[in-house]
Formats: structure tokens, sequence, C-alpha cells
């Protein structure tokens, strides 16, 4: 209590004051009025300031007061100077808000451990291995054959875990005309346990549930799910769930915090493992596999031993397929069992989302860093010219006996209160940014989620950036500061080139950071340019996709009947069928085998297509001709270029056979196209072929397609419009095939660049903000310079001195500096970029045009910022100053 | 020093003493007090009185409280807290103990 009152008192020194003189002076009256002379009683006081002063510093805290007067007085002087300060703190607070944005995507995404117990004792096991094209992968993905070896080959000191990827499944709540989509999750019946999650409504699912196959209908909805879709109903235990022939029920909620491991999608409904068809195929690795070592289980020790268990099972697992290897050369089967098992830290959860955007949220985050300092350089520099202004009140502040503690205080109070200030506003900043950016991972249809909290992790880090920011600005000019000799700064001969010299070595710093951040945002801005101009050799024009699923599956005919009724709808002008559209989320190989011969170790990418499909997509022939409504598969087949060049090199590939793997029917190549990207936009083209969409059994009898894509030309600008009621039509029809999703080519087109587009635009905008930054800190250099240095000038001038001399008297060391810092720019430019080489689309950093776009804005920018001051060197009037002299 | 510090050590006790005795004194009546009850040899410096009541002040053994007085104006009075009479208890034995050393010491010589 007695400190707080300490406290107060400091923040109201002068009300203290006069409590202190009222009471003196009631003491005095009533010495009068005792009988006292006043003169003899006001002189046993003593002095009544020494009184006072005494009581004073007893009832308040002193360096608080202190504090407080710094505060109040560099409030004041950022008042005096009210569109510089405000500059400064606009700049800072970009950079600050930009700086903890950044750092709450990455923390998000990358650092947060997942809201579990144990989170750090978790791993993720994935397998090192040579992949098709003999690139070294990494895959992640686990057989639950193998999942059930390896779980019991450890389970002493650690449980293994299966998690399926969040998949966006068709499901249905009541009847089978409203179909919906959720993200499904099968997980093992251990994982609630293990990661010591509580239910917030009814039970989770437990290891019973997950016993076999059809043993475990159960299915445990999240929070979020919860919440959304059904306005957290406790009515929801109970009922059931359909996917495809499957019924689930709904056995209670998870925890509230808990959006499953994929970081960047939140889970909609948790389902067991063994419920999914997929966990008793031996050969199909779809789920991964996490690792918890049992507590009290020392990983520097332990974890090593494990990984070589896991890596022999998983290992004989391979090698005793049967199956797996159809057909395969023995090289390509040693390739693929040479695979190494490695466990990798999972606390903070796996996703493609992690995987995607590391590298881009490293650079997003080296870039608001850069811009921070620039931003800090210049407040700095400004401080620095004010300071050097002040040099004579400083001397004047050290000889009359203030500390030089006192003026290192002053300065950083003064820091202090800009970096302050700009946080506040960061903050703002920051809160709209974060969500901001993440809403623009927006691929078609499956949004990027993810839980942003402000909590005590992004307030700490908000204040270790304060601090920093507040050294950064307050240090360098604090320091000189009380480097001020009283004596030489009263004479007036403080060396004056040392301001300039320090604001010359930021301008430098600066430039070579805003170098960097140009060079970068050049090399971003092209790479997405060129990956969006890249030749799609297939038009996306009004183009309306429709993919459907057919339940257990509809015969060929059934698809083309309604191919044909949607033809019939005005606004449509031709509707042909594809297994799955270009671009999207599926690609299929198949090994190719040329007259019944081994497998060649490239295999080739397929898509089943109806007649028209062709020329619905606007794709030419090259030679031979479309598919005929009288084609099958197997049968007849059409392939690209790259095919052809791969298996028929130097020959006519029209007429010529081949099988999808050994002892496979034969397939007549009827026609050949160009190639086209037909699965990422980034990869070079690959060997496709295209078969008919009428498949045939080996009995020659028509086959059933589980699901297709209509792939729909109409007439009007945005197709979507007419997918609503095209959607109707095909259910009206009541023959099984129900739309799925409803999208267009182009928006799958514009999927495949959102990471390029979101980091050039970042860059870009970062680019613009470091330009305009710099130029100002240039301007302020220089405009200081110049002032500095008028009586020079002016003395230059008087003495016949011309003005090109003047100009290069004024800019010829900026000049030096600028191409110093580009220089210094550059070499860090090209350590980055090898960095996030990955992220570029055929741009290197070495590329001419990619370094002199960087130099062309640096110097466009620089001419800009130094025209004022020059202008203002040569208007110098030497009279005037000789006058004034 | 050590002269300052036996008289300030004298003087806490003595205010305190007194604010015990007689609660929400001013400080001109402290001052007197301390003269009438011990015959004026005790006199307490006037222009250390101040200082030492708003040290104690702080420590928390004394509050203060502004009242209006006949004139109209105002006078900050003082009075004993918890901790005051606490802190009475212990500078009455201090000083008890060392005047008794300091008699040893004169009956010894």
């Amino acid at each position: 209590m007695s400190l707080w009152s300490r406290i107060s008192n400091s923040m109201r020194g002068e009300h203290l004051n006069s409590e202190i003189d009222e009471e003196i002076q009631s003491h005095i009256e009533e010495a009068i009025a005792a009988g006292r002379d006043p003169e003899e009683a006001r002189r046993a006081l003593g002095s009544g300031l020494q009184a006072r002063e005494a009581s004073h510093s007893i009832r308040v805290v002193g360096w608080l007061e202190s504090i407080f007067a710094d505060v109040k007085f560099g409030w004041r002087q950022l008042c005096r100077n009210k569109i510089t300060s405000a500059a400064a703190v606009l700049s800072l607070a970009l950079g600050i808000g930009s700086c903890v944005a950044a750092f709450r995507l990455i923390d998000a995404l990358l650092w947060r451990p997942l809201p579990i117990s144990g989170s750090s004792r978790l791993y993720v096991l994935s397998r090192k291995m040579i992949g098709l094209y003999g690139k070294p992968i990494e895959d992640g993905y686990w057989a639950t054959p193998d999942f059930k070896l390896m779980r019991d080959a450890v389970k002493g000191q650690a449980d293994l875990i299966a998690i399926s990827e969040a998949e966006r499944t068709d499901i249905t709540w009541t009847t089978d005309d409203d179909m919906e989509k959720a993200h499904v999750v099968y997980v093992s019946g251990n994982m609630f346990p293990l990661f010591g999650l509580e239910p917030a409504l009814g039970r989770l699912l437990s290891p019973a549930d997950d016993r076999g196959p059809g043993t475990g209908p159960y299915a445990v909805l999240s929070w979020d799910y919860w919440n959304h879709r059904f306005g957290r109903d406790p009515r929801v235990l109970g009922r059931s769930l359909h996917i495809g022939a499957q019924t689930f029920e709904i056995i209670g909620v998870g925890p509230r915090d808990f959006t499953g491991t994929e970081k960047g999608t939140v889970t909609d409904i948790f389902l067991p493992l063994r419920m999914n068809s997929l966990a008793t195929e031996d050969k199909t690795d779809w789920h991964r596999i996490f690792l918890m070592l049992k507590p009290g289980v020392n990983p520097a020790t332990a974890l090593e031993p494990i990984r070589q268990h896991l890596s022999a099972i998983n290992r004989a697992f391979g090698s005793a397929c049967s199956t797996c290897y159809r057909g395969a050369t023995k090289a390509s089967i040693d390739r693929f069992l040479n695979q190494t098992l490695v466990v990798n830290p999972g606390g903070v959860g796996i996703s493609d989302l992690q995987k995607d955007y590391r590298r881009f949220l490293g650079i997003l985050g080296m870039m608001v860093v850069l811009v921070l300092i620039i931003a800090c350089v210049n407040v700095a520099n400004m401080m620095t010219a004010q300071a050097a202004a002040r040099a004579q009140e400083m001397a004047l502040r050290i000889s009359i006996g203030a500390g030089r503690r006192r003026l290192v205080q002053l300065i950083l109070c003064q820091s202090s209160l800009l970096a302050l200030l700009a946080s506040a506003l960061g903050a703002l900043f920051a809160a709209w940014a974060a969500p901001f950016v993440l809403s623009l991972i927006n691929p078609p249809d499956d949004p990027a989620r993810l839980a942003l909290p402000a909590d005590w992790r992004v307030f700490l880090f908000g204040l270790a950036l304060i601090v920093f920011v507040v050294l950064l600005l307050g240090l360098l000019p604090a320091l000189r500061a009380s480097a001020v000799r009283p004596v030489a700064a009263l004479k007036g001969g403080e060396d004056p080139h040392l301001p300039r010299r320090i604001m010359r070595g930021a301008l430098a710093l600066q430039v070579a950071f805003c170098f960097l951040v140009l060079f970068l945002s050049s090399l971003f801005v092209t790479s997405f340019r060129r990956l969006q101009n890249r030749p799609l050799g297939f038009s996306t024009d009004r183009l309306l996709l429709l993919e459907t699923v057919g339940g257990k599956g509809q015969l060929p005919v059934v698809w083309n009947q309604t191919a044909e009724a949607l033809r019939a709808v005005p606004g449509v002008e031709s509707v042909a069928i594809s297994g799955w559209p270009l671009l999207g989320r599926i690609k299929i190989n198949t090994d190719i085998s040329i007259n019944g011969a081994p497998p060649s170790p490239t295999p080739a990418f397929f898509l089943n297509v109806s007649p028209g499909w062709l020329s619905t997509m606007k794709i030419p022939l090259l030679s031979g001709r479309d598919f005929g409504p009288e084609d099958t598969s197997p049968g007849a087949a059409i392939v690209n270029e790259t095919f052809a060049k791969t298996f028929f090199p130097g020959q006519d590939p029209i007429g010529r056979t081949f099988e999808r793997g050994a002892n496979q029917p034969v397939n007549l190549i009827v026609g050949v196209t160009p190639d086209i990207p037909d699965h990422d936009l980034r990869e070079p083209n690959r060997a496709v072929f295209y078969v008919p969409f009428n498949a045939i059994d080996d009995k020659f009898a028509p086959r059933t397609l589980g699901f297709a894509t209509f792939v729909i030309h109409t007439d009007i600008q945005n197709p979507l419009a007419l997918a609503n009621s095209l959607r109707q039509l095909i259910a009206r029809r009541h023959n099984g095939l129900r739309v799925s999703n409803a999208t267009t080519q182009l928006d799958l087109v514009r999927d495949q660049t959102i990471r390029e587009r979101l980091i050039a635009m970042l860059a870009a905008f970062f680019a613009v903000v470091a330009l305009l930054l710099a130029g100002i800190g240039l301007f302020a250099v220089l405009n200081y310079s110049v002032v500095q240095r008028h009586r020079e000038i002016g003395i230059r001038m008087a003495m016949g001195s011309p003005r090109v001399g003047i100009v290069r008297l004024v800019t010829l060391d900026v000049f030096l500096t600028i191409a110093l810092g580009g220089c210094a720019g550059l070499a860090l430019g090209f350590g980055a970029a090898r960095y996030v080489a990955s992220l570029f689309y055929q741009v290197k950093a070495t590329d001419a045009d990619m370094i002199a776009l960087p130099t062309c804005a640096i110097l466009l920018t620089a001419l800009i910022a130094t025209f004022p001051a020059v202008l203002r060197a040569l208007r110098t009037d030497p009279t005037e100053i000789l006058r004034a002299e | 020093m050590a002269k300052t510090d036996a008289l300030q050590g004298s003087l806490d006790l003595l205010v305190l003493k007194i604010l015990s005795r007689r609660p929400r004194l001013h400080g001109y009546a402290i001052m007197t007090a301390i003269a009438s009850m011990s015959d004026e040899v005790l006199r307490a410096e006037e222009g250390s009185l101040y200082p030492a009541l708003h040290r104690m002040e702080e420590a928390g053994w004394i509050r203060a409280e502004w009242i209006k007085k006949d004139t109209g104006r105002r006078a900050r009075v003082y009075e004993l807290t918890v901790a005051g009479k606490k802190q009475l208890g212990i500078e009455e034995s201090r000083w008890q103990s060392v005047s008794l050393a300091i008699n040893r010491v004169l009956r010894e010589a």
C-alpha cells in the first residue's frame, strides 16, 4: 500500500509539493497562534524548500518520477514534430503489425503444439525412398496391416496411432437428397485415450470400437462441427450418419479445442479406422502413423532402437507382399524396398499445408522483419537528426549536472513512447492481417482453417518485439547523446560529421535490406506471372465441372443418357464426360508394357474420357481421330506427345498397341494430342494417355463407374450460375447419379497458383513499403546533410564552385553508400533465393532482369528522394550565409 | 551520523508514543506535546519533524488525514496504525535496553 501511494505520488509531483507546503504553512500558523514570533517560527522550521525536498523524496519513487517527467517531455517532443512523428509511428506500426501477424501464422501452423496431453512425446513416422522419377521423396502414408504389425512390435515402449487425412466426404443425415460435405477422418481406437482427450458430450471412440471391419459403426463429431452444423444440440447423440452404404451412430462430441492433427483443416467427423474398407488392403497406403512414447521413456536413448525395430518390421512386410509387385522388374522392387523409416517430431501435427507453406512463411517472416528493421532505421535516423539538433541542450544538461544515465533514459523514454504507440496500432493491424492472409489460402470449397488465438504466446512475442524496437531505435542516439562533451558542444564545435556517418551507415543497411526485399519480390512476382501465363493447351472458358457420384456404380449408358439430358438444357453448348477433371486432386498412374514386355521403369498417367471430350476442352488432335461411341476401354487409346516420345521414340504411334502392365488387354492407339499440364502446373509434362469412357470387363460386358465428371461448355460468363439447376436436373432423374461437387475449370487452374499468387502479392506489397521507407530515409539523410553543411556549401559557392561540383558534393557519397548497400543486398539476396528456390517457377536468381529490376527501382527512388535536397543545396544563397557569419 | 541516528530514533519513539496516547494530532501539536510532556527538556527540531512524519507515514506506522480547522484552513492530522503500535513496542524495548546499557556503563566507569 505504501509502495502504491509512492507510485501514485510519483504521478502527481506538483500536487504533492503543494500539500507539503500547505502542511508547513499550517504549522507556522499554529506557531503564530500560540504566540510565537512569525519570523522565529519560520526560522525554526529551516528552509521551506529544503523541507519540501526532503519530504517529497520520501514520499515518491524517485526513478519513477523521473521517468514520468521524461515521458512527458518525450511526448512534447513528438507533438512538436507532428508529421514526422506520425510517419514514424505509422511505419513502425506497419512493421510491428506485420511481424506479429506473420508470427501468428507461423506459430499457429508450425510451432504451436497440438492441444493434447503428451504432445512432446508424439512423433510421426515416414519413409524416405527414391520416387517414381528417380527423385528422393518422403512418404508419410502407410497400409493398415503394416501399421498393425508395427504397433504390436513396439507396444512395450510406445503406442502407434493411425490417423487418416481429413477427406471431404459426401455424407447424408436423413434422406438421400440432402447430401452434404464434411471432413472425415479415420482414427485408430487408441487415439482419443492416448491424447488424453475428454468428450464435450457422450463418449469418444475407444479401442473396443476399432476391433475389426464393421464392428464399430460409431462416429464422434468435432466440437467445431457440432457447433456450426447442429448449434450444440445435445440431441445429436444417437443420430445416424450415412456415408455411401455405411451407417454410423453419433456417440459423442470431442473437446472444444481439438480440431484434429492436420493443421490447416478442421476435422468434422472421426470414424474408427477399421470401418474403412481400405484398412484391409495390404498395398494401399492411406493413413499416417503417429508414435507416442510411453511416459518416462527417454527419447534420446529409446527412439533409435524403436526406429530400427519398426524399420525391420516394415521391410519384412514389404518383402512379404506377394500381390504388390506383379510383373514389376527386380530393379524396381528393390528400389521400392530400399526405404528408410524416419521418426520425426509430431507434436505440432502434420499436414500438407505445413509442408507447402513452411518456406513461404519463412520468407514472409524474413520480409516482415526486414521491413521492420528498415522502418526502425528510418525512425532512428530521424531521432539521430533530432539528437544532433539537441546536442547543445544535452551539453547544457550535462554541464549543470544531469547524469548520463538520465540522458539515456530521456531518449529511451521517447523511443519507448514511439514503440508503444506504434505497437497499439500494430496490434490492430495484426488482428486484421493474420486472418486476412489465411483467408487467401482458399482452394475452392476447401479453404484453409486454422485457429489463430491471440494468447500469451502472441503477447510475449509482441513484448519482445517492442523491446527490440526500443533498443534499435533508442540505443544509438542515446549512446551518442550521452557521449556529448559539454565543452565542445557548448562552443558549437562538436564533430559535425559523426551523426552523418552514423546516418550513412544506417542508410547503407536500409538500402541493402530494401534491395533484398525488392529482389525476392521480383523473383516471386515473375514466378507467379510465368506460372499463370503457362500455356495450358486446353480451354478454361465457360467450362462448368459437375463432379458426380454414382453410388455403388452405374453403367456407362446411364452416364451417357444423363449427358444427353444435360445437352438439352438452354445455355449448355456441349457436354462431355471424363473420369475426373484436369488439374484436380486426382491423378492415377499405371505401368505401361509394350508388346507383352515387362513394364517400363516410368509409368504413365491416364484419364477416361467420352467422345467429344477433346473438342469440349478444345484440345486439338495432332494426328489420328477422336473416340467414337463404339470405342471401349480396353480397346482404343489416345496418347500425348510425351507418351509417344517415351514409348515409341522416332515412330508413328498411330496403330501401335500397349498394355497397362504385363498380361493385360491390348490398347490400340488411335490419336495423338499435344502435351497439357494434367495435374500440376509446376511440373513438366508427363506421359498421359486417354481411354474411352465406355469400360468393359474381360467378358466384354459393360463395367459400372462409381464417379465421373460432367464437363459442360456453357454460353454464359459465370458457368456456376447453371450449377444448381443442372444439379437438380440430375437428381430428378433418380438414376443413382448425384452431383457431389460443382466447380469450374477456371477455378481449378486458379487453385494451382494460390500459394504463388499469395506470395507474389505479399512480396510486392512489402517491396513497395520497403521502397517507400527507404526513399523517405534517403530524403531525410540528404536533407539533414545539406542543412548541416549549408555554411560550407555557401562558402564554396562564394568561392566560385560550379553547380555540378555542389551537386557532386551533396550526392556523391550518398550514391556510393547506395551502391555499397545494393551490393550487400544482392549478396544477401542470392543466399535467400537459394533457400526458397523450390518456390520459384522458371526463374533463377542469376537472371539478369531479376537483378536489373530492383536496381532500377532503387536508383529511381534514390533520384526522386535526392532531388529536393539537391535543389535546396543549389538554392543556397552565399551572400546570406556570409552575412550571417 | 551516529548523532542524527540516535536523535531520529528517539524522535520516532516520541512521536509514536504521543500518537498512541492522543490520536489525531497535527504536526505542531505533536511538537508542543513533546515539549510539554518532557517539561520543556526535549524539543523536536521543527525542520526535521515533517520529513520524519512523512517517512513514518510511508513506512505505514502512522496514517494522515486532512481536516478542516476552525480558521477555515486545512490541517493534516496523524494517528497510529496497527503496524505503528507494533513498531512502538519495538522502539520502546530498544530504548529500554539502550538506556539500561548506558546506565550500566556509567555505573561501572
